[in-house]
């Protein structure tokens, strides 16, 4: 019998490149305008050569930089924060209710406040990527934390354990798989953050290319663009999500 | 008597917890709010105005004819938004959920797309719709239809076998089977991707309106960051904060009591 895994796989692959195939063929005859879509095989080729001549590299060296400041941010002071409010239960009856509901405000109405902060620099991008993957963070911590055995808790004492190698031999191991829904989280809430604010207003970047092309009909720059976020920002997705199955599967077994 | 006394004694208890807890509440709110004040001081009203000067902004907002306007037409997109983010994400997800085979092919895809930053695709809509109400309507359901889908699929996935089977026992027909087995089954589910897809749908059509509009909070927004006028930025970011806060800490109340609900539930069903 063909692993149903495998059907599923080779499904998917045929679903896309039908999809493109009937995007290139709807592009092509002309029943989607120009004006609205290039068709793909002309996106990826004006990809290809902006990538060759250098032109977009400014910009991606400028995003990825961001974005990976805005990760490691919301990595390092996520946990660091998570651990804090663990530990201090009355404090974290307080803010409970607040990193619940995080996620239900819309982060982005701070962006303006970032920039008048921070100026019109690379920082406010920074700032609101990690504001966007950093509660994840915290809550997946928090969460790991609150899963740890007391067990081991215990025998950690009675092996006096120093507080310090609590937290690195016995908590840490303990909340990991947590701890990487937390990373993963915090991976593609940093990546949305960063080129939703350079959408918005920047100096530099993709997302700021991808607006200046769509505001001078640029449509050619602006789907290569496009055609790379999305590309970029998948190919992340599909990485983190296999590193966090793996991880959880070793796990388990 | 003795139960009388206990009964006492336990609700001090629990008047003094609640006493504790809302001046741990009102110290919080003090920080925050000096905190503010620092920052007001540090950078100067231009940049950031005075908690008092926000909050007095904020009221003369809240009192003119113009700002219900721009939110009702917000309101407006955000109703049609979240409607047909519902509706869509609700049957894709019941026939992703309910299809093993067609689920396993498009979740993969289902969660790429969830994962990319949508806002990169405002310029195809614009595209395609043209600057008018369709424009953020789609905006804001491209934004809150996943969560849906995502949520409503892994929800009737897990519904148990057991209840199927017993929905073709009773040879209900499909749309009977699922308004009374699928949907009930994976209310939880369904209500946590509403909850979620509420907040982004919120957040989609905004992000609509800061870009491409004439009307709307959105468009207030970014009309006073073009005019630097930092008391509106920060009254109208205290205002949206404050409201979607609000309804998403009321939302996830909701929630968890529907999924005590359902734990509650004997476990022979």
């Amino acid at each position: 019998m063909l692993n149903r895994r495998h059907l599923a796989f080779w499904l998917r692959v045929a679903f896309l490149l039908a999809a493109a195939a009937a995007l290139e063929i709807l592009c092509r005859t002309g029943i989607i305008p120009r004006l609205t879509m290039i068709p793909p095989s002309e996106m990826a080729a004006r990809l290809g050569a902006g990538l060759w001549s250098g032109e977009y590299t400014a910009d991606i060296a400028f995003t990825f930089a961001n974005i990976g400041a805005a990760i490691v941010i919301s990595i390092v002071l996520g946990a660091a924060l998570g651990l804090l409010i663990h530990s201090l239960p009355r404090f974290r009856r307080l803010v409970d209710p607040m990193l619940a509901s995080y996620y239900s405000v819309p982060t982005f109405v701070f962006y303006p406040l970032l920039i008048v902060l921070l100026g019109l620099t690379r920082w406010p991008l920074v700032a609101i990527g990690a504001m966007f993957g950093v509660v994840a963070m915290i809550l997946n911590t928090i969460n790991g934390l609150d899963r740890i055995p007391r067990v081991m808790v215990k025998s950690g004492r009675a092996f006096r354990l120093s507080r310090w190698d609590t937290v690195w031999r016995i908590k840490l191991p303990a909340a990991a798989p947590s701890l990487f829904t937390g990373v993963k989280l915090a991976v593609t809430y940093s990546v949305i953050g960063v080129i939703a604010g350079e959408f918005i207003l920047s100096v530099a970047g993709l997302g700021r290319r991808i607006k200046f092309a769509y505001d001078n009909l640029d449509n050619q720059a602006m789907y290569a663009l496009l055609l790379f976020v999305l590309t970029a920002t998948v190919s992340v997705y599909f990485l983190v999500h296999g590193w966090e199955r793996r991880i959880h599967r070793r796990w388990r077994a | 008597m003795r139960t009388q006394r206990k009964s006492v004694a336990y609700s001090q208890i629990a008047l003094a917890r609640f006493g504790r807890n809302y001046i741990d509440l009102a110290l919080f709110f003090a920080a925050l709010a000096a905190l503010w004040q620092g920052a007001h001081e540090l950078v100067g009203a231009e940049g950031l105005s005075s908690p008092l000067a926000t909050f007095a902004r904020a009221g003369v907002l809240l009192s003119s004819k113009a700002f219900w306007g721009h939110a009702g037409a917000t309101g407006l997109a955000f109703v049609y938004a979240l409607a047909v983010a519902l509706a869509g994400g609700l049957i894709l997800g019941l026939l992703l959920g309910y299809f093993r085979l067609a689920g396993e092919v498009f979740e993969p895809i289902v969660g790429a797309v969830y994962s990319i930053p949508k806002i990169t695709l405002y310029p195809i809509i614009l595209l395609v719709f043209g600057l008018t109400l369709s424009a953020k309507v789609a905006f804001g359901a491209l934004h809150g239809i996943f969560p849906m889908i995502i949520f409503t699929m892994s929800g009737v996935k897990n519904v148990k076998p057991v209840l199927l089977k017993s929905a073709r026992a009773m040879r209900l027909s499909p749309l009977a089977g699922i308004r009374h087995i699928l949907i009930p089954a994976a209310l939880p589910e369904i209500f946590t991707g509403f909850r979620i897809g509420f907040s982004l749908t919120l957040l989609g059509t905004l992000i609509g309106e800061l870009f491409a509009s004439d009307r709307g909070l959105g468009f207030m927004l970014i009309r006073s960051i073009e005019h630097n006028d930092a008391e509106t930025i920060l009254a109208l970011t205290l205002l949206l904060f404050t409201a979607s806060a609000l309804v998403g800490w009321l939302l996830l109340r909701l929630d968890r009591r529907i999924r005590r609900h359902k734990e509650a539930e004997p476990a022979a069903l």
